[in-house]
């Protein structure tokens, strides 16, 4: 990209909040239901019908603005964003505008090995609307409207995140934040976070925005990423060319790898927000925030922290196991469950998560964390050896048995009788002669080859420590 | 003359008399009288009869609804389930709801009997009933003349005496002026004592349905059953019902009664004042002080209403897009082309008017001039209410400047016809109650109202000035003579 | 006077009314009217009160998070001027 142009990103993240029915109506949320089969004259916007809001939608929003460090609004209202949609089944959407419940809060994290943050400038309130079906057999679209009045919250970033990778990390954060916090899915392909980006350009070193482009449709972290990415081509392009960007709305063509204009020819729209008359102001006093604040779980920076600390775990490991809460649960029952923490960390890293399309499986996954834990400590006993405990664990993925079990059944203890190695060793080394003589002869690297013989002897079941220590002392040094 | 509400309640609920017979009597007269009034949109006879035999089988079980085999009529702005529900607009029409609104399932709660839905201006967007897409209403006082509205049907059924009592709903003196216009008593309640749910919203800050009755105690019985709080509508208020129907006795001693001088302007009828003054003299010897005071922000009251209503309106009347239910356009070629050809046929010129001027005031621009500033003269309108309940205890006005005017005499000035809303406008805009009561009658025999208002949630008060007059005089048991039974 | 008529399809196209050119001109006198009328508003001095959204001072309401039962798939499409297999159908349009 032209370097005399730095890029400004700002993020409209809309993350729809897990409650058991809609924000303004008591219709359920569940994903997958038939067509209009979870819908009534409140959601589905019929003549006479009216909103109320749901208690746990205020609740959950909290626990996200409180995490973030949001300040909250005591006195906040609704306003009417109003445009016409199929999708739209009152020609408005219930949303917020002048007063939403939270303003400012920051998202930290993690990027070049540096700690930073993106600010926040607001998190608001707002339902969602219906689903478009295109046919294109016929010129007909067909509209479903369960996902009409689904709760969501807007995550709205100030315009300061100055790249397209900073972009997908701070996206990455706040799902991991909803998910850790229960108060989303946070599954983009599912539709539950949904990301849209403002990206302009300005001259390296100054502070005013330039003119921005609003980028829509991009379905995953990648795409957030690629299609930043080329946005911010497109304009460098443009301004390097001297023309000007256009304020416009710009949709991801994945196929493509381009932004295009939204087709519609429609004029920018007027939204005409005014404060909702069939909502009186939401009052939110400070007990209930006390209450939320209180009832927080530990967010996933706290955690990773308290992993580095507790259980002596080095930086990677620790993000890599608190990027999801339920790894972190299954790390910290594994450890709780008598296994050694770093040994447990590595496990769960190499064996576990690569047996697992989605971190979220776990809590189903064949093998528990007492499972795990028993496998590990036989590991740490000295039972069984490394390279064991891994074809064991594969066994116990598939057929759900527990480690003791399997070792048993097949006879897989480590042979750690030092009579019977010592029997082995000399035996190899009898076998082996003109590799103990070059070794002798300085050839340090023939060791391991020694070592290899002797775990083929003892049909791999020799414990490694032992034998090393044996043989060394056998060839004298 | 028919009975009253409350007789009839009486009647059936002591098993004098059947709830069925009632309203076959109420069809039969319908059939013969409505043809030329065109009170009524449909009628539900088949659900009319069903309900009536259900009412004098809970009778016989020794149960007392408080509306035993009253027949009642619903403004067509009021959903009802399985009936058609049109708000006199053709964008609606065919629409069966699948759900009752609150007000219905409390009337039926109480024993009423639902005879059909009644005519009114469209969208409830009117002062005269002739913004139908149905056909005007008619005056049973003067069939020349129109019943006023929006709630114009239902005040010439009450007068007619096609139903004993009837639901309207009032936004800018929709209940009121009809009332006063066709000789009946119409009150509307202060905002949220009546739920909202169910009634096909105009403007959502000002709408409250309210009863239309031939006397103060039917209406405070109708809205006995009706009010109290609905989890189901946010603007609802959560304040216990009050017996109404006890403040429907004694003298007005003790009680101050507020006079606004912005109410008697120039150019209001003379006939009109001279009867209101009349009453409000009665008032003074029923024991009443009579109190001379001032609403200034009266004159602003009308410019307000109509930004603030009409913006609330253009975004209420945004789901009449032909998508899920109703008018449709037929042979649109694309979308746009739908919304905007379903909309264009399906809205009569008065809401077509309404919805541009809500859109105009809203849109970018224009948010300050206009709503910003009408927001903030609804404030200090409020703030006049307040200040002149601090030294009295109801407001003692005309319901409308004249009484019921021509058909067609308005229809070529909309903002003549707008004006005409200034004495219950402010009412509405402050969310206060106010109940319009027979006074008088023109020289050539047409009613006129008073108007009572109370401060918010002061229904009691407002209902026992609005008795004690009543009883005083006898302009309530005056009927239309073409229709006196 | 009136308000010219690109302006009354500016808004008519907002609110997603079809007017015909007559009724165009018409709704540009009318409003006009009506504009003049309320800028009397401009005479009230409201620097220092805020907008009234609700005259009567409510709350917001909070409901418990349950299910209440819906309308049924044929009840909700039952009304709508074109629906296929209780999908709303409109004539298609780009997502």
């Amino acid at each position: 990209m032209n370097a005399a142009y730095e890029p400004v990103i700002g993020l409209e993240v809309h993350c729809q909040i897990k409650t058991e029915t809609k924000i303004f109506c008591g219709c359920p949320t569940r994903f997958g239901a038939p067509a209009n089969s979870q819908v009534c004259p409140v959601c589905l916007g019929l003549p006479g019908a009216l909103p109320v809001l749901n208690r746990r939608v205020v609740d959950l929003m909290l626990r996200m603005a409180l995490a973030v460090g949001c300040t909250i609004r005591p006195r906040s209202r609704f306003a009417r964003k109003n445009y016409f949609y199929p999708d739209l089944p009152k020609g408005y959407q219930i949303s917020q505008y002048d007063e939403p419940v939270a303003s400012g809060g920051r998202i930290d994290f993690e990027f070049d090995g540096t700690a930073r943050s993106a600010r926040l400038e607001r998190i608001h309130l707002e339902e969602d609307a219906g689903k478009n079906l295109h046919l294109d057999s016929r010129p007909v679209s067909l509209v479903d409207f369960n996902r009409s009045g689904v709760p969501l919250m807007e995550i709205v970033s100030e315009p300061e995140i100055g790249s397209p990778a900073e972009a997908a990390e701070v996206l990455r954060v706040i799902r991991s934040l909803v998910r850790a916090l229960e108060v989303s899915d946070g599954n983009m392909e599912e539709g539950s976070l949904r990301c849209d980006a403002n990206v302009s350009l300005r001259p390296v070193g100054t502070r005013a925005l330039g003119t921005k482009a609003e980028v829509k449709n991009m379905n995953s972290f990648k795409n957030v990423e690629h299609a930043l990415a080329h946005e911010i081509e497109r304009q460098a392009d443009l301004l390097g060319r001297g023309e000007r960007v256009v304020q416009e709305t710009r949709l991801w063509n994945v196929q493509r790898g381009v932004t295009e204009p939204m087709r519609s020819k429609e004029e920018a729209h007027d939204y005409r927000y005014f404060p909702e008359p069939d909502l009186p102001p939401l009052e939110i006093a400070g007990e209930w925030i006390d209450e939320v604040r209180r009832g927080l779980p530990e967010l996933p920076a706290a955690r990773r922290d308290r992993f580095r600390e507790q259980f002596g775990l080095p930086p990677y490991d620790a993000r890599v196991l608190t990027a999801e809460r339920e790894l972190a649960d299954y790390f910290e029952q594994t450890v709780a469950d008598g296994a050694d923490a770093k040994q447990a960390a590595n496990f769960l890293m190499t064996e576990v998560l690569s047996r697992v399309a989605d971190p979220r499986d776990l809590p189903g996954a064949p093998v528990s964390p007492r499972g795990l834990a028993a496998l590990l400590r036989l590991q740490s006993g000295g039972t069984i050896s490394g390279k064991v405990a891994k074809d064991v664990f594969l066994r116990m993925w598939e057929t759900g048995r527990g480690a003791e079990e399997i070792v048993r059944a097949e006879g897989l203890q480590q042979v750690s009788d030092e009579t019977a190695l010592e029997e082995t060793c000399r035996h190899v080394l009898a076998e082996n002669a003109a590799a103990v003589d070059r070794y002798h002869g300085g050839e340090q690297r023939v060791f391991g080859h020694l070592i290899g013989q002797a775990m083929r002897a003892s049909g791999g079941k020799a414990n490694p420590k032992l034998v090393n220590e044996i043989l060394r002392k056998l060839l004298g040094g | 003359m028919s009975a009253t509400a409350a007789e009839i309640a009486t009647l059936v609920g002591g098993g004098h008399a059947s709830a069925e017979e009632i309203a076959r009597t109420t069809f039969a007269r319908i059939r013969r009288c409505d043809g030329r009034i065109g009170a009524y949109l449909r009628l539900d006879e088949e659900g009319a009869l069903r309900s009536a035999r259900e009412v004098d089988a809970r009778v016989r079980l020794g149960e007392r609804p408080v509306l035993a085999g009253v027949p009642i009529a619903l403004k067509d702005a009021i959903v009802t389930r399985g009936v058609e529900t049109t708000c006199a607009s053709k964008i609606l029409r065919g629409w069966i709801p699948p759900y009752d609104a609150a007000v219905v399932e409390r009337l039926r709660a109480a024993g009423a009997v639902i005879t059909g839905k009644a005519n009114m201006d469209e969208f409830a967007m009117g002062s005269s009933n002739e913004n139908s897409a149905y056909g005007p209403v008619r005056n049973p006082w003067d069939l020349e003349r129109t019943p006023g509205g929006s709630s114009g049907g239902s005040a010439a059924a009450v007068a007619a005496e096609l139903c004993a009592a009837a639901l309207g709903s009032d936004t800018g003196g929709s209940i009121r002026q009809p009332a006063a216009m066709c000789g009946v008593v119409g009150l509307k309640p202060t905002y949220g004592r009546v739920s909202r749910r169910g009634l096909v919203a105009f403007a959502s800050s000002l709408d409250q349905i309210g009863p239309l009755a031939h006397t103060v105690e039917d209406a405070a019985l109708l809205l006995e059953a009706v009010a109290g709080h609905d989890e189901r509508d946010s603007t609802s208020a959560a304040r216990p019902v009050e017996p109404y129907r006890d403040s429907c006795r004694g003298d007005l001693r003790g009680l101050r009664i507020g006079v606004p001088r912005e109410f008697f302007v120039a150019g209001m009828d003379s006939e009109v004042e001279a009867a209101v003054r009349a009453a409000i003299e009665v008032l003074g010897r029923l024991g009443g002080e009579i109190v001379d005071l001032s609403l200034p922000h009266t004159p602003h009251a009308v410019a307000a209403y109509y930004l603030i209503c009409t913006a609330e309106a253009s975004a209420n009347l945004a789901r009449y897009d032909g998508v899920r239910f109703g008018h449709r356009a037929r042979g649109a070629q694309d979308l746009l082309e739908m919304y905007q050809r379903t909309r264009g046929e399906g809205f009569g010129p008065e809401v077509k008017r309404r919805i541009m001027l809500g859109t105009y005031a809203l849109s970018a621009g224009y948010y300050e001039a206009y709503y910003g500033k009408a927001q903030k003269v609804r404030t200090l309108i409020c703030r006049d209410f307040e200040e002149a309940f601090r030294s009295c205890d109801v407001l003692a006005t005309p319901t409308s400047p004249t009484a019921a005017f021509r058909l067609g005499e308005r229809l070529d000035d909309p903002l003549q016809m707008h004006l005409a809303d200034v004495f219950t406008i402010s009412v509405n805009l402050a969310g206060l109650p106010g109940i319009s009561l027979p006074c008088g009658a023109t020289g050539a025999g047409l009613p006129i109202g008073l108007q009572i208002i109370a401060p918010a949630f002061a229904e009691q008060t407002m209902l026992r000035a609005a008795w004690a007059y009543e009883q005083s005089t006898d302009w309530h048991l005056r009927r239309p003579p073409e229709w006196t039974a | 006077m009136a308000l010219p008529v690109d302006e009354v399809l500016r808004i008519a196209r907002l609110a997603h009314l079809r007017l015909d050119a007559a009724e165009a001109e018409r709704m540009g006198t009318h409003l006009a009217r009506i504009l003049d009328y309320v800028a009397m508003l401009d005479d009230a001095d409201v620097s220092s009160v805020e907008g009234t959204t609700h005259a009567i001072g409510l709350v917001c309401p909070l409901r418990e998070d349950r299910v209440h039962p819906s309308l049924s798939s044929s009840e909700a499409s039952r009304g709508a001027p074109h629906s296929e297999e209780d999908l709303f159908a409109v004539p298609r349009f780009v997502g």
